[in-house]
């Protein structure tokens, strides 16, 4: 049981890395779409790396993700739902 | 899932006729029929009725995991179904009359979002998140995992069944978050799986179904509301709504849970469950609203009132579990059915 746990978790990063490095192994990549979301964030689909400054990429555990625009958020880049709690508004 | 102890009379013949085959229950199931209409309409109120919702949970148990003992042939045993619609009809009645919808916007995709996140943004009662984070005992956080026991282990589950009476839009927004709530193909990153590794880490019981015999009546109504919702394509609008709901309400109360578990010195494997809902349902309450729900109104606006009653009924029901929760900590006692269940 201990053993089997130990090598599930080698799996899981091997598939991580593989994931990341390649997204689609095979056709063309989804065109990258981004929706404001009104009074929330920027909903970010399709193939896309997202980088830090120091060009590395960021941590990253799923395709889709909503990258705060309101400036609250504790994961930042990504939203974490503060923006309902501070009221942001996106149109002025 | 392990057979749960009988409530009364009428889960005590269930649980004992499906433990036998459908050939040897001929006779039992006629006093099954009788005692449903009984119990239906004795019951003071069959949303805190231990006897007719726990009966509710195991025939609709037949759908997913099964119970133990019991064979594979009364999932769709005509005798049981009728038995189950029963239940369900009067159940439904009731979650209709404590449920207010709102007033329905156009049937848009962003009216129907801004709507849903406006509904989801009222205060609706007692904050078990805040108490979580800033009060509870180490007792009151294992009680808070025994009541979320029941769903988070097979999380997502009742919702999957609408999948294939979706169309178009609003499936693919479906299976986008599903696929994130069963880990994008790696098990270990499953919510449930994520969930399971809590409970263990508390030195609790992670097996499906576990803590069953543990849960009062309303928790087990909160569940069996979204198998209502999720096995009648009927109600294919209700169950989208609750699962918009349900996601446009997590992420600041996960990190409020997570806060909690930290205050009591739990370290990340613990709190990786509620870590993973506040980045993740920040995601999942936009595609929810958005395209899951408001993709669905755009392809059938006849739809919009069972999207919103469906959103409604789910924090009406849930905030039913919060009050008692609540209400049992604040007298000092335990809000489960026998308070050493959890130790
Ligand atoms: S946009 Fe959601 S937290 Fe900032
Ligand atoms: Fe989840
Ligand atoms: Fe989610």
């Amino acid at each position: 049981m201990g053993v089997d746990r130990v090598a599930d978790q080698q799996d899981t990063e091997g598939a991580q890395e593989a994931r990341a490095g390649h997204p689609l192994n095979s056709g063309s990549a989804a065109p990258v779409s981004v929706v404001a979301c009104p009074d929330g964030p920027l909903l970010v689909r399709g193939d896309f790396t997202l980088l830090g400054a120091d060009g590395e990429e960021l941590p990253r555990t799923r395709r889709t993700v909503a990258l705060c625009r309101c400036g609250a958020s504790v994961l930042k880049p990504y939203c974490d739902g503060s923006h309902k709690l501070i009221g942001f508004r996106s149109e002025p | 899932m392990k057979q749960p102890s009988p409530r009364g009379e009428l889960s005590a013949l269930l649980l004992s006729v499906i433990a036998g085959s459908v050939a040897s229950a001929q006779d039992a199931l006629p006093r099954l029929d009788a005692l449903t209409g009984e119990s239906i309409s004795r019951t003071p109120d069959i949303l805190h009725d231990d006897d007719l919702q726990l009966a509710l949970f195991c025939l609709y148990e037949l759908h997913y995991s099964g119970v133990d003992g019991a064979g594979d042939d009364w999932e769709w045993d005509p005798d049981l179904l009728r038995i189950r619609h029963r239940i369900e009809a009067a159940f439904e009645q009731r979650v209709r009359d404590e449920t207010v919808v709102p007033a329905l916007p156009e049937p848009t995709s962003e009216a129907v979002c801004a709507e849903l996140f406006r509904l989801t943004g009222e205060d609706g009662g007692p904050s078990m998140s805040r108490f979580v984070a800033k009060s509870a005992t180490d007792d009151q956080l294992r009680e808070f995992l025994v009541h979320k026991s029941v769903n988070q282990l097979r999380e997502a589950d009742p919702h999957t069944f609408a999948i294939p009476r979706l169309s178009g839009r609003s499936k693919a927004a479906m299976v986008e978050i599903q696929a994130d709530e069963y880990g994008n193909g790696l098990p270990a990153r499953m919510h449930s799986a994520l969930y399971a590794r809590t409970m263990r880490e508390l030195g609790m019981d992670d097996a499906y179904g576990g803590y069953l015999d543990a849960v009062p009546a309303i928790t087990l109504a909160v569940n069996n509301l979204m198998s209502l919702f999720g096995l009648h394509r009927r109600l294919r609008g209700a169950i989208v709504g609750h699962l918009a709901a349900y996601e446009m309400t997590s992420s600041q109360p996960n990190r409020l849970y997570s806060r909690g578990f930290k205050r009591h010195g739990y370290g990340p494997d613990v709190t990786e469950y509620f870590d993973e809902h506040v980045e993740a349902d920040a995601v999942h309450e936009q595609i929810a609203g958005r395209d899951m729900a408001g993709g669905l109104v755009e392809s059938d606006p006849r739809l919009l009132e069972d999207v919103l009653f469906g959103a409604a009924a789910g924090l009406a029901i849930d905030t039913l579990m919060t009050v008692h929760i609540m209400e049992s900590w604040e007298a000092g006692r335990s809000s489960l059915r026998a308070s050493d269940v959890a130790a």
